[in-house]
């Protein structure tokens, strides 16, 4: 039973090639963290459609390039603009509805939703993937040393970590971060103050789901352009966010990367385990600290 | 309700209908099981319906004066679902032989109604060698290609022609291990060693920390014991880690044309795999491949071409019977060699297997190319009694001694 | 009272009666697949309902129970009666572990912690080796319930699932009615009011959890005999799914509702299986459909025509989190029930 444990530990130049590659499958689960934990926090809703919205960056991309031509960097902008538009839509028609009830409903509605996009491209597009290239400036590879990095890989890494980190930014030290937080605090007082609440949350729901599309854009060239995508990956960034802690967005980004990492090095040792290890950690952290390791206990 | 109502009425009759040596219901009725909308319905899906369709067109629409119909269903990979689907249509709907079913665990969950129900199950999509072996069934053919072939195919002639050192990525569930257990001991039987082997969850995305580990391993071959989007997920990011680039192969050992098609000739070139069938092999195969090509837009799969050959099989059974009760017509079948488009003298084995050549094929660099569905070319040729020689006693009850 | 307590004899009855002839005039196979789900659902229900917690993951429970009850039954030949006991212990086991875990934090948390250790036993139920992987466990015999009764025929079986059903179906209006139930109602209105009552209401949490899991543990038993077959899909996020759709349909916390849910969804599966996946985005349309105009469900919008200004269930607005209610967005009076 035990010949499952690679007792040999492979040597140090190998395990850093290890490491980087689990840090850039760590910057995925950050992206899409952090844009749960920004729709959480303003708008208290799990917003289950998330994985979906990031398999429609995706899509978008592919769609972009296949039908209109425009490229990586093109869709890198435009996919979250449409999708975020589609989430701005859902906001409005949808999610306006319910913010007066039980958090849950938020929750079964967002879930539904997920259930209607993941259908429809299902029967359009089947289960396979979609091809989707690299983009030729970032093609081809560097040789470190230690390992043969990609240099999409060495991109993603870069990017996301900017991405998360100008999101953390804008949201604890600016202006309008501050706005944002005081309205999660006190929507009433701060409409007093004459800020449009409403209008704000829609953008941040708005925001959040951009974030995904991002993430999905960003996930098209190295894993596959697939209907299933989003729901293969979310309930593991659910995991990454209990564990993270549901009100920070700090919480999400480390943890997010730090999950990425552990998973990397489980695949070196245990690599049947390396799906299920960040629902194990999920569990522990239960024990211990249930609010999560940055989160505020409610 | 209603649709329930009457369903169940014309159940109730049918079942005080008594089995007869005639073709029951004055209708042969076949039902193509598969993939629909997802992982394999590339593959099969709806094409196999239409090579179904045209089996019986070029059939002549009856046989022995009894009209020939067709249904079909989408099982979505399901066990529960394939085996539910099979029971009611073999009670309620006087189906006589269901085709195709892809997905191994499906294909054994509707083998075991069939034989209950001692009606015909015709398969073309799934891959598993227990089919034949230990869980056969009397009414059974597997007809395109299994697991043995596959094993035998790629593992033997890739070691041959130089490939003596192997690392596995396997799926690790079921399949993989079999897939991988198989062509290890093929591979050591011609002389190859295996260097290492590591086991990656089911739909894993990203591949990458293994496929660094088999880079590391410095083995000749980075033998995939993966399906659909699992294989498709390593062979684009191989190209991404240039392992191809470093001097390492791939031996894809399921893989597929619609695989290769989403992969594009960039990322996939070459990758060595073994298939029953490829439709620019002979004058044949582009006859019958053109009139696929001009209905469904896309060159066909060997699995829609093994549905094709094993209904047109099926249906010449029951013509020299006159019978379409399951155990008679698959007797008849096993006695009858198979010559078709796709095979020539064929033979099913009393165990239900149908013994057909198989091919090794490289995928072409894009500038080999001629144009779009222009992948392959052939390596070799591997006759049927070797590719399918088990590599030890056969399991199933059906063989004698 | 006697009244509304002389009508729902009367229904009973009509309903048992409809049961008992149903096979002569339905599909069996279908109805018993119903009757399974109806099972799974009413239990699931006694959570969401009854406690007001949403558990996204009791697919684990369902699935676990099928697995184990296939495996002894087919490998260790233990009669039916056995393995439904043996499947129901290890759900309510299981249910004792992921309740524990889960209880530990409230409402949208619960959920996604369910839906995490669901998802923990899917990656489990997909490697271990008895689980047959993406196989599945199948020519699962029926056996002989008792040692007598030959279960292999549709009819016998049919009437067995249906037994079992009202068993089950029996215990949790018992529990509901009891004052067990009084208590976990009470805990759902007002958690801290029950804790200064002297309650505990973790405990009493985690009860209702481990009844839930384990009666849904019997329904994935039976439905694993019913079609001789234990597989992934039991076990799969979807299921859990389901199983909330079916209860959202039918109506939150009545106690006809999940059945109901749970025949309308098995039909509709059945008879539009050729759509493939519209299913799942009908099944999507029909979620946000109830949440945002039919939250009470058929038998909710049933019950409140029938009894007229009753309040209607549903998860109730202010105690399914234990907490305040959603902090109102607008300047919409805060606290509003």
């Amino acid at each position: 039973m035990f010949d499952w444990l690679h007792l040999t530990i492979p040597p140090a130049p190998a395990m850093f090639a290890q490491l980087l590659v689990g840090l850039i499958n760590g910057a995925f689960y950050a992206m899409l963290s952090l844009g749960l934990a920004v729709i959480f926090g303003l708008l208290n809703i799990i917003n289950f459609t998330h994985g979906a919205q990031y398999m429609l960056g995706a899509f978008c991309a592919w769609f972009l390039l296949n039908t209109l031509g425009l490229g990586y960097w093109s869709a890198l902008i435009l996919a979250p603009i449409v999708v975020g538009v589609v989430g701005i839509l859902i906001e409005r028609l949808l999610l306006r509805h319910i913010y007066g009830l039980d958090h849950l409903y938020g929750l079964l509605l967002t879930f539904g939703l997920a259930l209607i996009i993941e259908g429809v491209f299902r029967q359009q597009f089947g289960s396979s993937g979609q091809p989707y290239a690299i983009p030729p400036e970032l093609q081809g590879g560097r040789n470190l040393g230690f390992m043969f990095l990609p240099n999409y890989r060495a991109w993603v890494i870069v990017a996301s970590l900017v991405l998360c980190l100008t999101t953390w930014f804008t949201i604890e030290r600016t202006r309008l971060g501050a706005y944002l937080r005081a309205a999660t605090e006190n929507p009433v007082l701060v409409q007093a103050f004459g800020i449009n609440v409403p209008r704000m949350i829609t953008l941040t729901y708005g925001a959040g789901v951009a974030l995904a599309a991002l993430a999905g854009v960003m996930a098209a060239p190295i894993y596959q352009v697939s209907p299933l995508m989003g729901s293969n990956i979310i309930i593991t960034v659910f995991a990454v966010v209990v564990i993270g802690g549901m009100g920070s967005i700090l919480g999400a980004i480390v943890s997010g990367f730090a999950l990425g990492l552990v998973e990397g090095l489980t695949k070196v040792f245990y690599p049947e385990a390396s799906n299920t290890v960040i629902f194990v950690i999920m569990a522990l952290v239960l024990l211990v600290k249930p609010a999560g390791f940055f989160g505020r206990a409610s | 309700m209603k649709t329930a109502f009457a369903t169940a009425v014309v159940a109730f009759l049918a079942l005080t209908v008594p089995a007869s040596a005639e073709i029951s219901g004055d209708v042969v009725k076949i039902g193509v099981l598969n993939d629909m909308s997802s992982l394999y319905a590339d593959i099969s899906g709806p094409g196999s319906v239409e090579a179904a369709r045209m089996a019986i067109a070029d059939f002549g629409g009856a046989v022995n004066g009894k009209k020939i119909e067709l249904i079909s269903a989408d099982h979505q990979n399901k066990p529960d679902i394939g085996s539910a689907i099979a029971t009611q249509w073999f009670d309620n709907d006087g189906v006589d032989v269901v085709v195709d079913v892809p997905t191994s665990s499906v294909a054994l969950a509707v083998q075991e109604v069939a034989r209950n129900k001692g009606k015909v199950f015709l398969i073309s999509g799934a891959a598993a060698s227990d089919l034949t072996g230990k869980a056969c069934s009397p009414t059974s053919v597997h007809w395109t290609y299994d697991t043995v072939a596959l094993a035998n195919g790629t593992g033997s002639a890739v070691v041959k022609a130089g490939g003596d050192t192997w690392f596995f990525i396997t799926a690790d569930y079921a399949f993989g291990h079999a897939l991988e257990r198989d062509t290890a001991k093929v591979v050591e039987d011609n002389g190859g060693k295996i260097l290492g082997k590591v086991r990656a969850p089911l739909n894993t995305a990203d591949f990458s920390s293994f496929l660094l580990q088999a880079q590391s391993s410095k083995a000749k071959i980075i033998g995939l014991a993966n399906a659909g989007g699992d294989t498709i997920n390593s062979i684009k990011q191989a190209a991404e880690f240039g392992i191809v680039e470093g001097g390492q192969k791939l031996a894809g050992l399921l893989v597929f044309i619609t695989d290769v098609n989403s992969l594009g000739l960039q990322t996939a070139n070459g990758l060595q795999l073994t298939e029953a069938f490829y439709w620019d092999q002979n004058d044949e195969t582009r006859a019958w491949s053109k009139r696929f090509f001009e209905k469904m837009k896309r060159q066909p799969s060997m699995v829609q071409a093994g549905v094709y050959g094993s209904v047109m099989h099926y249906l010449a059974a029951i013509k020299a019977t006159g019978s379409d009760d399951g155990p008679t017509v698959v007797k008849q079948m096993k006695a009858t060699p198979v010559n078709d488009f796709m095979t020539k003298n064929g033979k099913i084995r009393d165990d239900g297997r149908l013994v057909r050549d198989m091919y090794l094929f490289e995928v072409k660099k894009p500038s080999e190319s001629k144009g779009p569905w222009d992948y392959y070319k052939q390596i070799a040729v591997i006759p049927g009694d070797e590719a399918f020689k088990l590599p030890g006693p056969s399991q199933c009850p059906l063989v004698k001694g | 009272m006697a009244e509304s307590g002389r009508w729902k004899w009367v229904l009973a009855t009509i309903l048992v009666a409809l049961a008992l002839a149903a096979p002569f005039i339905l599909y069996p196979v279908f109805i018993m697949e119903a009757l399974c789900f109806a099972l799974f659902a009413c239990a699931f229900n006694l959570l969401i309902g009854y406690v007001g917690l949403l558990s996204f993951g009791h697919a684990a429970f369902f699935g676990s129970a099928a697995y184990i009850t296939a495996h002894t039954v087919k490998v260790w030949g233990l009669p039916p009666e056995l393995g439904i006991l043996a499947g129901a212990a290890v759900a309510a086991l299981l249910g004792t572990v992921f309740g524990w875990l889960a209880i530990r934090r409230q409402g949208i948390y619960f959920a996604m912690i369910t839906l995490a250790l669901a998802q923990m036993v899917y990656f489990v139920a997909l490697q271990a080796r008895f689980t047959g992987g993406e196989d599945g466990i199948q020519a699962v015999p029926r056996g002989k319930l008792l040692g007598v009764v030959d279960l292999g025929g549709t009819l016998t079986m049919y009437y067995f699932v249906l037994a079992i059903f009202l068993i089950g179906f029996a215990v949790i209006v018992r529990a509901v009615h009891s004052p067990f139930g009084q208590v976990i109602k009470a805990i759902r209105e007002n958690e801290p009011r029950a804790v200064s009552l002297g309650y505990d209401a973790d405990r009493y949490k985690l009860l209702a959890f481990i009844l839930s899991a384990g009666l849904s543990g019997v329904a994935g038993s039976l439905k694993s005999l019913v079609f001789q077959l234990a597989s992934l899909t039991d076990v799969q996020w979807t299921m859990s799914g389901e199983v909330v759709l079916m209860t959202l349909v039918g109506g939150l916390g009545t106690v006809l509702g999940p059945v109901v849910g749970a025949f309308l969804l098995t039909a509709m599966q059945h008879y539009f299986a050729q759509l493939g996946s519209w299913v799942t985005v009908v099944q999507g349309v029909i979620f946000v459909f109830c949440v945002l105009v039919f939250r009470r469900g058929i038998v909710g919008v049933i019950a409140s025509y029938a009894a007229g200004s009753r309040n209607p269930p549903g998860i109730s607005e202010t105690a399914a989190t234990g907490a305040k209610p959603a902090e109102p967005r607008t300047a919409a009076a805060p606290g509003a029930p």
